[in-house]
């Protein structure tokens, strides 16, 4: 039976932790509300640009001189995963889902004997993988030092991605985060992105027709899909970063909670243990009066 | 008065301008070219260059913008820029920065294609450079 004074150490040191978690909330929910914000932003530039790389892959479909970017290089040996994930814990399973689900992916391509080659973003990913596919990680890109999330950032990743498709690295690229959906719940989602892969939208193919293209169709496909890969990557990114304050304010606020609870149960031993103890003192001056 | 149309720019970040304007130069990788309202749909690539859009209102606006396409249709024109900065607030050094960063990015190139799409930007943001900030 712990003392009173082991009692009211707990109950002091659970208190100092809810008030941690909850600033942690706090601030996250600020972050969040910005990072939501960042992710809207964005959206107008990735749906103009899938619009018209719909329309241009459609009229481009069959065509055997399409660029390598959108018809891949017509193997799939090599996997290139690039795996986004935070920079920090405590964010419930924001990073396991994602990293689970990379894990589960290189280890289905691996089963069926296909070469599997990792570039991590986010140091949390990156530790993590390390564990079980050392050999697997060629680069490693992480934005600890980058305050604000902006499209240099992802013209960064997306720099290193293409120099290494260029140089015949890889087939296929799939990029693994975690989709925005709602503050408690986010989704690990696994986008492939070179060779590129459009929604067509019904109406696109009658407007596509008529379009007068400067200076080729040709020559903006070449000029706009590297582009894409950038802003997939950024969209992703972004989107990781809401999903990733999203999961660290519901994680913040059920440790919140918890601790709360925790810190009920200690007061009602604490009380009863100091009423017994009350109790037990009557009893022997009692007693002691009556022994006289 | 002539016909307005909207007139969108975008850049990855975000919506910079979304407007009704009657005339809108672009500089097209082929050359400037003026779009008005009801010009035909066209695709086109943008080189670094300086955007001027005159507005319903009669107010014209210049953006600085680092290379993207455009969408133009009868009914209106987008354009998706890399990076967009109004002129107002382009200085000397931003611009500068840039040059040396596509600098270190034609000298680290491995592929000739590459690097000459590389050193074409580079020239075009000179050329960009020594006309919005003459020395």
């Amino acid at each position: 039976m712990p003392s009173l004074k082991d009692l009211k150490n707990r109950i002091a040191s659970v208190k100092a932790t809810q008030k941690i978690t909850k600033a942690m909330k706090m601030v996250a929910a600020a972050k969040l509300r910005r990072a939501q914000e960042a992710a809207e932003a964005a959206r107008p530039y990735a749906e103009r640009m899938n619009k018209v790389l719909a329309d241009l892959s459609a009229a481009n479909a069959g065509n055997a001189e399409a660029p390598r970017l959108l018809a891949g290089t017509g193997r799939d040996q090599v996997h290139l995963l690039v795996v986004a994930t935070g920079e920090r814990g405590l964010a419930g399973g924001f990073n396991s889902s994602i990293i689970r689900l990379a894990r589960e992916h290189a280890l289905k391509l691996l089963a069926e004997g296909k070469t599997v080659k990792i570039l991590t973003v986010g140091r949390k990913g990156n530790d993590v993988l390390r564990r079980s596919f050392r050999e697997n990680i060629i680069d490693y890109v992480t934005f600890r030092e980058v305050k604000q999330l902006g499209f240099a950032q992802a013209d960064e990743v997306a720099h290193k991605v293409l120099a290494l498709f260029n140089e015949g690295e890889f087939d296929v690229a799939t990029l693994f985060y975690a989709r925005f959906q709602s503050v408690i719940s986010q989704v690990a989602t696994a986008s492939q992105i070179i060779p590129a892969k459009f929604e067509v939208s019904e109406a696109a193919d009658a407007s596509a027709a008529l379009y007068e293209y400067e200076p080729g169709e040709q020559e903006i496909l070449e000029d706009l899909l590297p582009k894409n890969v950038a802003v997939q990557i950024f969209r992703a990114i972004l989107e990781n970063n809401a999903s990733f304050y999203g999961a660290q304010m519901s994680a913040m606020d059920n440790a919140t909670r918890n601790a709360g609870e925790m810190i009920n149960k200690l007061t009602l031993s604490y009380n009863r243990q100091r009423q017994a103890q009350i109790t037990k003192e009557l009893i022997e001056i009692i007693s002691g009066a009556e022994a006289l | 008065m002539a016909d307005a149309f909207n007139f969108e720019l975008v850049s990855p970040e975000r919506l910079l301008v979304s407007e009704k304007a009657t005339e809108v130069v672009i500089p097209a990788t082929l050359g400037e070219m003026t779009v008005l309202a009801n010009h035909a749909p066209t695709m086109t690539t943008v080189k670094p260059g300086v955007v001027t859009v005159k507005l319903a209102s009669g107010q014209t606006n210049q953006y600085v913008v680092f290379g993207g396409f455009a969408d133009i249709l009868p009914s209106g024109c987008t354009l998706l820029a890399e990076a967009a900065v109004p002129m107002s607030e382009i200085n000397r050094e931003t611009l500068q920065k840039r040059i040396d960063a596509t600098k270190a990015d034609v000298n680290a190139a491995t592929s000739h294609e590459h690097k000459t799409k590389l050193e074409e930007y580079l020239s075009q943001l000179t050329d960009l450079h020594g006309a919005i900030l003459p020395a």
